[in-house]
């Protein structure tokens, strides 16, 4: 084991930056990272074990221990809990003879939950050794474990391919990119590959950013940030190198709308990238892509070498003289927080994916150290699009603040789920007709993070000066029971993913999470439903990042939405009822004497 | 280079130099901004949130957010000190700080917080987890129910230019301050009472000798956590 793990390393070049690739290829190679293993990066490395467990402990998929030669990670987030998963999850363990989070003892299966896939629209879904196996049925989960005991390779398993690129030889995935509107009016419009790069690089890198600039494309990722303006800083930060790259983390329940736009179109985001490239004169780029997605890596590694081949991307790119940039491709291995920007940089350099302190901004201090731009999926091929039309054209649509069109991800409860390009300034109203969803009791908008809307805010409109999203859109239909099916779940998964760097994020999420269990148990009172609030408004406050700003949203935002929902929680006038129960504290110790609780 | 830049802290001037961190700032013209994670000289951790300042509206760190000329800073106002005191609270309920027990007390910045802010008892329930410890080295004793996870061990305690101390795992319950036993167990004597120096609370701890000092006679016992600062 020894040796291969010294080649592992040694394809790096014993580079420390490089600990994730390094981690990713050991796993690979053995199904799990043993102590040996860390024992023999740690002295190659000149780290200390610790130091590596530091990093490796940080991310979900990576896993000590084996985790069976067959690996179910089933998505347990909201909408695949709509949709059924828990029912699954049973048929799993009935089939297999073992619980969640276990594997068998012969070895051959391990049932694992994990975080929303990216694949909302065909949920429920899971990925087996990281290929994706969406719309699970009963009888599918019994196919599959006969096929685990039979020895079946498990891409032998997939069966029908999904729409799409979804077919394509070098993808076969049953994954459906449910592109609802195949003619969106800038994303969709088809074009012909390297026609955008030939504009811009006829121009000037400042005239390339000129355009951004004027056309106001603004950041797709979240924060809207104008990306003209990005790279303007980047450009003007004077370092030696500079770096771009594109933000393929997607994690953020209910958005998927990145897979698509990488399975549909990933040569018009690497145009983008390459065209970005040009203009903050960056000679690397980097695509991290989240470890759910796997299984589109070598597709978009044959993409690039295509664009190699045709000049749009290496050395002397179309011939222009000094403009060479290459993109290799980042792997993630689950971490949701690694979305953040520079969390992101510290995982590309091999740490845990912990946000850092700003300022340095990444576009004065980024990816080892240097300027860095980094942009989401869809503003990088929006930029194509701009270049080839112009920012007058791309200005015309959508809102005076925010230009263009956005890429929706709509899930939950509604007839078409899926993938929609519409401009900026749809209302919801008309984003719940067009999706097919009548009887509407929330729409969670921008995911967890984002905020959960009633019916009375249905004619707001989706745009940045109004409700932003990301692009997760997910509709909770009116039989649902939004804080229970909904919040908890949401609740819950911030506590999973936060980094836990931060005191409140770490630690005051337990407390919000116990004292609203304390209400759904039917102890609240009033006055606990004041203080959720009160204590929930600390962690927009107190954190470093989005993640732990955001993630009192799902609790804030309903009390502000749907009060009457804690208030029915509430059973009595009192200031004060204790959760304290008593034959549960004896519970215990009855047991040892062989009695059975009964104070009262 | 080297130009003076002026800032406000809570409207009083302050001259330094570009760069400085905004808490050194502070101190050197008599302001304590609270903090629990700062260590002057090593990279900035940011992990307590206790040293939030409003720099134009928006919370900053004050300890890893470099002074720039012009700056008006508000660090003493009530939504901040609100704030603090709430965050002071939550660390102590998520660990286990039973402080006539600990070896620390008198010692302990998160306990002189605790008085800073007249913290009677925490406004959140105790959740009194379990973690931990682990006396597996020869001199460190560690004690993860005290552990605030500031980071101060993990960024400066090093053996052989390796990392004693390092986190391990992610999200609320699972992220613990683990130690690296090969490493602990070549600290030297004058190494583990650095450690154990650094560490704001009880959580690592030499062993072998304690209550050197009697409780009563140690360094909060005697003066308030900020007042070396605020009274200069
Ligand atoms: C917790 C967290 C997760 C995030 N996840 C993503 C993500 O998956 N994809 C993304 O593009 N941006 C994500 N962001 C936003 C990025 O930090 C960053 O703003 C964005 O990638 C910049 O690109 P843009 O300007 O093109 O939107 C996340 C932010 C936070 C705080
Ligand atoms: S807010 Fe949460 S996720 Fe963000 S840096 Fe702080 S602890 Fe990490
Ligand atoms: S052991 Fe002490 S110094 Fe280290 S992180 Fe915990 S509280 Fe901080
Ligand atoms: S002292 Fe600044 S965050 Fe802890």
């Amino acid at each position: 084991m020894k040796d291969k793990v010294q080649n592992i390393i040694g394809e790096y070049q014993n580079d420390k930056n490089r600990l994730m690739d390094i981690l990713i290829d050991i796993q690979a190679e053995f199904k799990c990272i043993p102590a040996e293993a860390i024992e023999t990066i740690a002295g190659q490395l000149i780290m200390s074990k610790a130091d590596v467990r530091q990093t490796l402990s940080f991310y979900h998929f990576f896993t000590t221990e084996p985790t069976g030669k067959y690996t179910v990670y089933l998505n347990d987030s909201v909408v695949a809990e709509m949709m059924g998963r828990n029912e699954i999850a049973k048929a799993f363990e009935n089939e297999i003879g073992v619980k969640f989070g276990s594997v068998t003892d012969d070895g051959l299966v391990g049932l694992f939950n994990t975080a929303d896939i990216g694949m909302n629209d065909q949920e429920p879904a899971a990925l087996i050794n990281g290929v994706p196996f969406t719309n699970l049925t009963i009888s599918k989960v019994k196919e599959l474990v006969a096929g685990f005991k039979a020895g079946r390779e498990v891409k032998d398993m997939v069966g029908k391919c999904g729409d799409g690129m979804n077919a394509d030889e070098r993808i076969m995935s049953m994954v459906n990119s449910n592109c609802q509107r195949k003619h969106g009016s800038i994303l969709c419009l088809e074009y012909e590959v390297g026609s955008a790069l030939k504009r811009a690089v006829n121009i000037t890198r400042e005239a390339v950013i000129e355009t951004m600039r004027s056309s106001n494309l603004r950041g797709r990722g979240g924060a809207g940030f104008p990306a003209g303006l990005k790279w303007e800083f980047c450009r003007k930060s004077g370092g030696d190198i500079n770096y771009l790259v594109c933000n393929a983390d997607e994690g953020e329940p209910g958005t998927f709308k990145d897979r698509v736009l990488l399975t549909e179109m990933p040569e018009q985001m690497f145009e983008g990238m390459v065209i970005a490239g040009y203009a903050i004169d960056a000679d690397e780029g980097v695509l991290y892509l989240r470890a759910e997605y796997y299984y589109l890596k070598a597709y978009l590694e044959d993409v690039l070498q295509k664009m190699r081949n045709d000049n749009l991307l290496g050395d002397k790119i179309l011939d222009v003289e000094g403009f060479n940039f290459d993109i290799r491709i980042q792997m993630g291995a689950g971490a949701y927080v690694c979305g953040e920007e520079s969390a992101l940089i510290e995982s590309m350099e091999g740490k845990r994916g912990e946000p850092r302190n700003r300022p340095p901004f990444p576009v004065q201090s980024g990816y080892h150290n240097e300027p860095t731009v980094v942009n989401n999926v869809e503003t990088l091929s929006t930029v194509v699009k701009i270049i080839l039309h112009s920012a007058d054209w791309f200005k015309a649509i959508g809102t005076r603040e925010s230009a263009g069109t956005k890429v929706l991800s709509i899930s939950g409860d509604c007839k078409n789920p899926g993938v929609y390009e519409v401009e900026y300034g749809i209302s919801v109203n008309e984003m719940l007709e067009m999706v097919g969803a009548t009887s509407v009791q929330a729409v969670q908008v921008a995911g967890p993070s984002g905020a959960c809307i009633g019916p009375d805010k249905f004619n707001q409109t989706i745009a940045f000066e109004d409700l932003a999203t990301g692009g997760a859109m997910i509709v909770i239909g009116k039989d649902r029971d939004l804080l229970k099916e909904v919040v908890l779940n949401y609740i819950s998964f911030f506590i999973d993913e936060s980094c836990g760097s931060c005191a409140p994020c770490r630690s005051l999420t337990l407390i919000l999470k116990n004292k609203f269990l304390k209400l759904l148990n039917g102890y609240g009172t009033m006055k606990d439903i004041d203080e959720l609030y009160s204590w929930g408004k600390y962690m927009k406050q107190a954190n470093r990042c989005g993640l732990g700003q955001t993630a009192a949203n799902p609790i804030l935002t309903t009390i502000e939405n749907f009060r009457p929902l804690y208030e029915a929680l509430v059973k009595t006038d009192d200031e004060f009822v204790s959760e304290f129960n008593m034959d549960k504290a004896v519970e215990a110790s009855c047991k040892y004497v062989d009695r059975i609780p009964n104070v009262h | 280079m080297n130009d003076k830049i002026k800032v406000t802290i809570d409207g009083i001037e302050c001259w330094t130099e570009e760069g400085k961190y905004i808490i050194d700032v502070a101190k050197e013209n008599g302001i304590y901004i609270p903090s629990l994670c700062h260590m002057e000289g090593i990279k900035p951790a940011g992990s307590c949130r206790i040293c939030n300042v409003q720099i134009n509206g928006r919370n900053m760190t004050a300890c890893s957010t470099p002074a720039a000329d012009g700056m008006n800073i508000e660090s003493n106002i009530p939504e901040l000190e609100e704030m603090r005191k709430a965050i002071v609270e939550v660390m102590f309920v998520a660990g286990n700080h039973f402080c006539p027990a600990c070896e620390k007390s008198g010692n302990c910045e998160l306990q002189a917080l605790g008085y800073r802010y007249q913290m009677m008892v925490p406004r959140f329930p105790y959740e009194f987890p379990e973690k931990g410890v682990n006396a597996d080295s020869k001199y460190i004793y560690h004690d993860r129910n005290r552990c605030i996870i500031c980071k101060r061990c993990v960024r400066s305690i090093m053996k052989d230019g390796k990392h004693v101390f390092a986190l391990n795992g992610r999200g609320g319950e699972k992220l613990h301050v683990e130690i690296d036993t090969d490493l602990a167990s070549q600290l030297t004597e004058a190494e583990a009472q650095e450690a154990m120096d650094i560490c704001p609370v009880g959580a690592i701890l030499k062993k072998e000798r304690g209550y050197y000092s009697p409780i009563g006679e140690r360094k909060f016992d005697k003066a308030p956590i900020g007042s070396e600062i605020e009274n200069k």
